[in-house]
């Protein structure tokens, strides 16, 4: 479509105008109210001790829900990747769910399997309060970053095969240095990726953990309920602006750092890709020409078709 | 001899196909023991389905009849149709508009086209309760360019609109990175003007696209919470959504109403995602048949 | 020596192997050929320990390996796709086996510089996979295979993935390697002039079976049956018998041909010419039976062609110099055909 010129500046200004109006200028307006009493004022708000304990608490949510994502995260996208059992795709299907669960229906699910009426209540009793404690904190959390690493792994393994694996244990190593040494370097930029995603997700829950934490100031409060709170019970818009703020400036990080890994996400090494690229094309003995664009290893669908299952069809078709 | 060695059983001159590889079932790729399974299942159960399952046996808590009478409440009701209706209006806004931005990302070239491409992904990146506050700084109580819109359903769209506005673009853009321009020149040149070659060519080949994204973008709204909370103002009968009226419905101990709206919201979103499935489904099938 | 007995292994209904005993000897080239399907790879896979039988027992240099898992058995395994460590640089791959056997350093260093250099890779220790050819890479899954000093040495396919050119290269070079390493080698393959180049012996398969295992020669020359026969290297059937189409003598005089027939007890064909095509110092002469109307072809030099001046349309009487056998006393499987076979119809 060749579009006259005025057509396309009135289409990209009206582009421009909503992206303005929805996402600039709401922003820069809350970057101008945050830091307009001046950048020492913005510190302050920050450097409260309810702030403090706020973002300590975030960070230690976030401490323990990697951790914990990375080990099931991994296993898991192994297990529906490497695995055949019956239900795969329905285990594959229930990982997704989260996505599809808004968080204040997270919350109140929480509150029924864990809370002192629900399915676990007993827990209470023994002393163990997860529902207005950390560890429903933890376990929201976890509810809602549960697909993450799994779904960035779970390509990459497939891209990798089994072949290398396979190499690996004919050459003498055993399944945990076959991990270690092949599986976990092949797929730790899709796992840098979900613990990115991981990372930033968690600190930004809001809805879900609003519901099973108890929310008291210092105690059991997250940064994103610090500026919920601030703003509604205290009036202290400008506190909420702060802590909002920072927020968004953690956002960003993330944002920044997705760019960069995205780049490095397909497999290569990072410096064999840019070596490769570099490099200059010495004389090949062989008549093949050397290059960056791999001959992949048969990617999943292609090649997946075990040679028997192709025999059986040549088979039943007669 | 070799001339005549070439030539195999079936006269076939080169080599026959190649090999393909033995992945076996039962062999390596089959080797994820029972244990690992048990550990992985165990552990989604306990994460997902569980608390899925506990709120759903809640939601009955007091028999059909409880949880209808939940759903059905004149203020529930009104919630439900209150998200229901912003929502489907944000998502077209989306299909609209997302398109629209898609397009100048794609076809147009102006300075600051990358910026403008990064900040796309913002609202995917910011926690929602900062979206929240981020729009109330503009648009909320002394508005500094006069405009409030906090406690109204203006408000909620555009809260709604912000969160959800990557998915209507991020799943367009490369769809029409792909596109065939050829076949629009082909079109062009056959008379078609642009209307005529967007609505019959380029139109039809972003349609699954779009409405995916749509419907994505529809199903977060629903659920949508920390972007509405503070800008909503959730006002029962006018602009509390589903999410905020489940959340009154647990503040004010009333367990089994919340449960049962959160049933619905689920039934809801679950419907919405299986249509989509339905719908890419049946136009891969198309282009298969096409293929 | 490699030993497999009674070896059975089922996918679902398809039988990969069925009931398949061999025995290959130490230090030998032995090539495992067949068509798609036929069991070569799972065989070669059964020893390595990759796949596990159903039932029957592998044997490597006199230890029973069955139940033992890859790691355990010794063996050094090249993968059609390389199966490179795409994140190591070729000096680490060659060095992982070794590193996982905790070798000192020293050694170490030493070993894969040693091997590189017989792989034709100096020089080449800091690039990474990406950064080579298909035959290179090839080669340094060769050294990271012979790096671990394996019994036995197992070759997938290996120069599947490459180029007419450097397959050719490379199957030499492997030959070569061999002649100068002895280590006991299978390699499986589907390429009949690649089992017939390099292997000392050929184990020939066919639905999960072997059909015959011997050397080059004793296959092309006694094939054990209809299949092994068609499998390596082309057939012409006439009056229910088969011979190679180099085997086949024309002649333009009834009375000659019966009375040479006669003497050497054999039938002779009568035939039409349909087509001659001249292939290089070669005549391929497409003939059809006069009687039945079944085409057949022979292969002539050029001169035995220039000397009998054969014309399309000219009657011409046949009689094989050589016969492989009889059609109908055909044992066990009648030949493949293209439906039956369709990996061979390429």
């Amino acid at each position: 479509m060749r579009i006259a010129r005025p057509t396309r500046i009135v289409l990209r200004t009206l582009a421009l105008v909503y992206l303005t109006v929805l996402l600039a200028v709401p922003i820069v307006t809350i970057l101008w109210r945050t830091f307009e009493p001046g950048f020492g004022a913005f510190w302050e708000s920050i450097r409260t001790p309810a702030a403090i304990s706020a973002f300590n608490l975030s960070l230690l949510i976030v401490a323990i829900v990697v951790p914990v994502n990375v080990v099931f995260g991994v296993v898991t996208a192994i297990v529906l990747v490497r695995g055949r059992f019956p239900g795969r795709r329905l285990l594959s299907g229930i990982v997704d769910l989260p996505f599809a669960v808004s968080p204040i229906v997270v919350g109140v699910s929480l509150i029924m399997l864990w809370g002192v009426n629900g399915w676990f209540g007993g827990l209470d009793n023994v002393g163990i309060r997860v529902i207005f404690g950390l560890p429903g904190m933890v376990i929201a959390t976890i509810f809602v970053t549960l697909p993450f690493v799994v779904r960035e792994v779970e390509p990459v393994l497939h891209e990798i095969g089994i072949e290398q694996e396979q190499a690996a244990a004919t050459l003498g190593a055993s399944r945990w240095q076959t991990f270690a040494r092949i599986t976990l370097p092949a797929i730790r930029w899709g796992l840098t990726y979900g613990v990115v995603l991981t990372v930033a997700r968690a600190l930004g829950e809001f809805g879900a953990v609003i519901m099973v934490s108890s929310g008291f100031p210092g105690v059991s409060q997250t940064l994103t309920l610090l500026v919920h709170s601030r703003y509604i019970d205290d009036h202290n818009t400008h506190g909420a602006y702060a802590a909002a703020t920072l927020l968004m400036f953690l956002a960003l990080l993330t944002l920044l750092l997705m760019t960069v890994l995205d780049r490095k996400r397909p497999g290569q090494p990072s410096g064999a890709t840019i070596a490769a690229a570099t490099a200059p094309a010495e004389a090949d003995t062989d008549a093949e020409v050397a290059g960056a664009d791999d001959p992949a290893p048969p990617g999943p669908v292609a090649s997946a078709v075990p040679e028997p299952e192709l025999a059986t069809t040549t088979r039943s078709s007669r | 001899m070799t001339a005549v060695v070439g030539q195999g059983a079936a006269g076939s001159p080169a080599a026959p196909a190649r090999t393909p590889q033995p992945r076996s079932r039962a062999g390596w790729a089959g080797r994820v023991n029972g244990l690992t399974l048990g550990v992985v299942t165990l552990w989604l159960s306990l994460i997902v389905l569980l608390p899925l399952a506990a709120l759903t046996v809640a939601s009955f808590g007091d028999g059909w009849s409880g949880f209808w009478a939940a759903v059905t409440a004149p203020v529930a009701l009104a919630a439900l149709w209150t998200t229901v209706l912003v929502s489907a209006v944000v998502a077209v806004v989306n299909v609209v508009v997302g398109t629209l931005i898609a397009w100048v990302l794609v076809r147009d070239e102006f300075p600051g086209k990358r910026f403008v491409d990064a900040l796309i992904d913002l609202p995917f990146a910011l926690p929602t309760i900062v979206a929240s506050i981020v729009l109330l700084s503009l648009y909320g109580p002394n508005s500094p360019i006069g405009v409030e819109l906090n406690a109204t359903r203006w408000g909620l769209m555009v809260a709604l609109a912000f969160v959800t506005l990557p998915f209507v673009v991020r799943s367009v853009q490369p769809v029409l990175i792909e596109v065939d321009r050829d076949v629009e020149q082909a079109a062009a040149s056959l008379g078609a003007g642009n209307w005529t070659t967007f609505r019959r060519v380029v139109l039809p080949t972003l349609a699954p696209a779009i409405i995916s994204g749509g419907g994505l973008a529809f199903a977060r709204a629903i659920g949508e919470y920390g972007s509405v909370v503070l800008i909503g103002g959730n006002i029962p009968r006018e602009t509390q959504v589903a999410s905020q009226y489940i959340q009154q419905q647990i503040e004010i101990d009333r367990p089994v109403n919340a449960a049962a709206v959160s049933v619905a919201l689920l039934v809801i979103s679950f419907v919405t995602l299986l249509v989509l499935r339905w719908i890419a489904a049946r136009g891969q099938e198309r282009e298969e048949r096409a293929a | 020596m490699i030993t497999v007995a009674a070896a059975h292994k089922s996918y679902g209904t398809f039988k990969a192997l069925d009931d398949v005993s061999l025995e290959i000897p130490s230090g030998s080239l032995t090539a495992l050929l067949g068509p798609s399907g036929s069991g070569k790879s799972t065989l070669l896979r059964a020893i390595a320990g990759l796949e596990d039988l159903d039932a029957g027992t592998v044997m490597i240099a006199g230890q029973d390996v069955t139940r033992l898992p890859p790691q355990r058995r010794g063996i050094g395994f090249v993968f059609q796709h390389y199966a490179a460590f795409k994140h190591m640089s070729v000096r680490d791959n060659v060095a992982f086996g070794l590193s996982i056997r905790k070798r000192p350093r020293a050694e170490i260093a030493t070993r894969v510089d040693e091997l590189l250099d017989v792989v034709g890779l100096a020089g080449f220790q800091h690039r990474y996979p990406a950064q080579l050819s298909g035959g290179q890479r090839q080669r340094m899954a060769l050294a990271r295979a012979l790096a671990v000093d394996p019994q036995v040495l197992l070759l997938d396919e290996p120069f599947g993935a490459l180029d007419a050119k450097v397959r050719d290269d490379l199957r030499r070079w492997l030959r070569r390697l061999h002649d100068e390493v002895h280590v006991t080698t299978v390699l499986v393959t589907h390429d009949q002039e690649e089992a017939l180049d390099v292997a000392d012996q050929i184990a020939v398969l066919n639905e999960g079976r072997i059909e015959q295992f011997g050397s080059p020669e004793e296959l092309y020359e006694r094939p054990a049956n209809p299949f092994v026969m068609s499998f390596l290297g082309s057939v012409s059937r006439l009056n229910g018998e088969i011979a190679r189409p180099h085997d086949l003598r024309l002649i333009r005089s009834r009375q000659q041909a019966e009375a040479e027939a006669s003497s050497a007890g054999v039938r002779v064909t009568d035939a039409t010419v349909e087509r001659l095509v001249r292939l290089g110092f070669e005549v391929r002469v497409e003939l059809r039976h006069t009687s039945t109307g079944e085409p057949f072809f022979a292969q002539l030099t050029r001169t035995e062609a220039t000397a009998l001046d054969l014309q399309v349309g000219d009657r011409v009487w046949v009689r094989p110099t050589r016969t492989l056998g009889s059609d109908q006393a055909a044992p066990v499987r009648a030949l493949p055909t293209e439906e039956e076979f369709p990996a061979l119809a390429v």
